[in-house]
C-alpha cells in the first residue's frame, strides 16, 4: 500500500512486532534547502539510537518529524499506532520574568495528578525540586525535570534532543546512566541527538551518523571505522569517538558530591 | 461627595485595568510589547474605517488589529526584515494612515485628542457597560486557554508534541487583545494603551511565584493606577490618562527597586 507522504501508515502487520517508529526514505525541504533526504530509521521498544552529526545536518529536524511537529516533504514516516511520544525539545530557555516553579511546569504536561508529578520526579532522581523555582536550577537539574516532564506522558518512545546541553561532565555521565535506567525500566525506545561528535552513550545500541542522509549506522563501536564517519569527520575524529563505557567507582548526587555508586544490573 | 463622572471613570478604568494586566503578563512573557504596540497604533487606522463605512469604531479596531495580527503572522518567516522593522512600519504606518483617512472626513466631528491620549471622564453608562461585557468575555475566553498558552508561551515546540492546539490558542489570544485594546481605547487612548498592558505586569513580577498570582497582582496594580492617577489628575488637573500611566510608572518604580532591593538583601 502506497503510504501518503506524512500520514503515519496504519498497516502493521509487515513490521516487527517492537517497532514504534519507521521512517522510509523521507525529505524535509525548507524553501529551496534540503535539510534531510532519503533518510531511513527504525526503532524498537528498549532500543536506544543515538543521532550524532555536524551542526546543521538536520538532526533536529529529523527530530521534529518524529514527534510529528514538521510534516516531510517525501518519504513516510510510520508510527505504531498510540504511541505515546515524550519530547525534551532542545535549548528550552525559559525567560526569568515568567515566575515557574518545576510543581507548576510539570502539571502543564496535561492532566498528571500530584502524585503522578511526584512519581516522575523521583524517577529522575529529583524529587527535591518539587517547590524550586526553574530559574534557580542547575543544567543537569533542569534536563532531569525536563526529563521527568516527558516521563509523565507514559511514554514508549523518548525523543531527547540534546538532552546533555548546559551538563557539567560529571552530570552528563550520570544523565546518561538515567535514561539508560528509564530504558530498562520502561522498555523504552529512545531517539537521543548527541550533542557532541565524537562521544555517545555506552548503552546506545546503534549511532546513526546524519548529514542531511544518513552517512553510516551502527553499533558504537562499528561506525568509528566506517569509511564514510572518518570522510566526514577525520581520522582524528574517528579515533575521539569516545563511548561512554565509563567504569567509576562512585557516582555523583545533583550538587556534584561523590556518592557511592547505584548498584547496576 | 463624588461627582457622578469621576465614579465613572473610576469604574471604566478599574475595568480596563483589571482585563489588561493579567492578558499583559503574557504580553509580557512573549515578548510581545511591540506586537501590542503595533496593535494599538493600527487601532486609529480602524477607528478611521469604522467613521467611514460608519459602524461602531469597536468594530474597526477588531477589523484592523486581526489584519494586522494576520500580516504580522504571515511574515514573521521572511527573513529580509527584522520582527521588530517590520513591527515599527506596521505600527506606524497604521497611526500615519488612520490620521490621513481622519482627513478625509472633515464632516464628522471627532475628537482626535481624545482616541490618541483617552477621554476616561467622558465615558458613559452605555461604555461601562461594554468594557464590562467585553472584559468579561476576554476574561473567559483567557481563562479556558491560560493553561494551553502558557505551554506555548514555555516551548512551542513541546506544546505541540504534547497536543496542544498552539496555532488557534495563539490566535485566540491576538484576539482577546484585540477586544482589549478596543475597550482600553477610551480610557488611555491608543498611544498608551501598552502601558496598561505591560506595566502593572511587569511591577508584579518581583512579588509573584507563580503565574496565576502574578496576574492577579498585576491586576491589583492596574487597578491602584487607575485610582492613584484620576485622583491625581482630579487634585492637580493634569490630563486622565497619561496621569494613570503616570501612577503605574511609579508603581513600577517602587516595586522594582523594592522588589531588588529585597532580593540582594535575603
Amino acid at each position: 500500500m502506497p503510504a501518503v507522504p506524512g500520514t503515519p501508515v496504519m498497516s502493521p502487520e509487515a513490521r516487527a512486532p517492537g517497532l514504534l517508529i519507521e521512517i522510509e526514505d523521507l525529505a524535509v525541504k525548507f524553501g529551496t534547502a534540503t535539510a534531510l533526504s532519503h533518510v531511513g530509521l527504525k526503532l524498537s521498544g528498549g532500543e536506544i539510537v543515538s543521532l550524532i552529526g555536524p551542526n546543521g545536518a538536520g538532526k533536529t529536524t529529523l527530530v521534529r518529524v518524529a514527534a510529528g511537529l514538521i510534516a516531510p516533504t517525501a518519504g513516510t514516516l510510520w508510527r505504531r499506532p498510540g504511541l505515546r511520544l515524550g519530547y525534551v525539545p532542545q535549548r528550552l530557555k525559559i525567560d526569568r520574568v515568567l515566575p515557574l516553579s518545576v510543581r507548576r511546569f510539570l502539571a502543564l504536561a496535561g492532566k498528571a495528578s500530584r502524585a503522578e508529578a511526584e512519581t516522575a520526579l523521583g524517577e529522575v532522581e529529583a524529587a527535591g525540586l518539587m517547590e524550586h523555582s526553574i530559574h534557580d536550577l542547575s543544567g543537569g537539574e533542569f534536563q532531569r525535570v525536563m526529563l521527568a516532564r516527558a516521563m509523565l506522558r507514559k511514554p514508549d518512545l523518548l525523543l531527547l534532543d540534546e538532552p546533555l546541553q548546559g551538563v557539567d561532565l560529571g552530570g552528563q555521565v550520570s544523565l546518561y546512566d538515567l535514561i539508560g535506567r528509564l530504558r530498562d525500566r520502561h522498555g523504552l525506545g529512545v531517539l537521543l541527538v548527541s550533542h557532541d561528535l565524537h562521544i555517545v552513550m555506552a548503552a546506545t545500541d546503534r549511532v546513526v551518523c546524519l548529514n542531511h542522509h544518513v552517512c553510516c549506522s551502527g553499533a558504537p563501536e562499528a561506525i568509528r571505522h566506517h569509511p564514510e564517519y572518518v570522510a566526514l569527520f577525520g581520522p582524528e575524529a574517528a579515533r575521539r569517538l569516545a563511548v561512554y563505557a565509563h567504569d567509576h567507582d562512585h557516582d555523583h548526587d545533583l550538587a556534584g558530591n561523590p556518592v557511592p555508586p547505584e548498584p547496576r544490573p | 461627595m463624588m461627582e457622578e463622572f469621576f465614579l465613572r471613570a473610576l469604574i471604566a478604568g478599574i475595568g480596563v485595568a483589571a482585563v489588561a494586566a493579567p492578558l499583559g503578563c503574557f504580553v509580557v512573557w512573549r515578548r510581545m510589547a511591540y506586537f501590542g504596540a503595533t496593535l494599538a497604533h493600527g487601532a486609529l487606522l480602524g477607528v478611521a474605517l469604522g467613521l467611514l463605512l460608519g459602524i461602531d469604531p469597536v468594530f474597526g479596531i477588531a477589523a484592523s488589529s486581526i489584519v494586522i495580527a494576520l500580516i504580522v503572522t504571515g511574515l514573521q518567516r521572511q527573513r529580509a526584515l527584522g520582527g521588530d522593522t517590520l513591527l515599527g512600519i506596521l505600527a506606524h504606518a497604521g497611526l500615519a494612515l488612520g490620521l490621513v483617512a481622519l482627513a478625509f472626513l472633515p464632516s464628522v466631528r471627532f475628537d482626535l485628542m481624545a482616541t490618541l491620549f483617552g477621554d476616561v471622564l467622558a465615558v458613559t453608562w452605555s461604555d461601562i457597560f461594554w468594557i464590562y461585557l467585553g472584559g468579561s468575555a476576554v476574561l473567559a475566553v483567557l481563562a479556558l486557554i491560560w493553561n494551553a498558552l502558557l505551554a506555548v508561551t514555555l516551548n512551542e515546540d513541546l506544546a505541540r508534541a504534547e497536543g496542544v492546539p498552539a496555532a488557534p490558542v495563539q490566535f485566540a489570544f491576538m484576539l482577546i487583545l484585540a477586544v482589549v485594546i478596543a475597550i482600553a481605547m477610551k480610557v488611555v487612548g491608543v498611544l498608551l494603551i501598552v502601558s496598561l498592558l505591560i506595566i502593572p505586569a511587569a511591577a508584579a513580577r518581583p512579588y509573584a511565584r507563580t503565574p496565576e498570582r502574578m496576574a492577579i497582582l498585576a491586576a491589583a496594580a492596574g487597578a491602584l493606577a487607575v485610582i492613584g492617577g484620576l485622583f491625581a489628575s482630579l487634585q492637580w488637573d493634569t490630563p486622565a490618562g497619561p496621569s494613570i500611566v503616570a501612577a503605574a510608572t511609579a508603581i513600577f518604580a517602587v516595586s522594582f527597586t523594592l522588589g531588588t532591593l529585597g532580593k540582594r538583601i535575603s
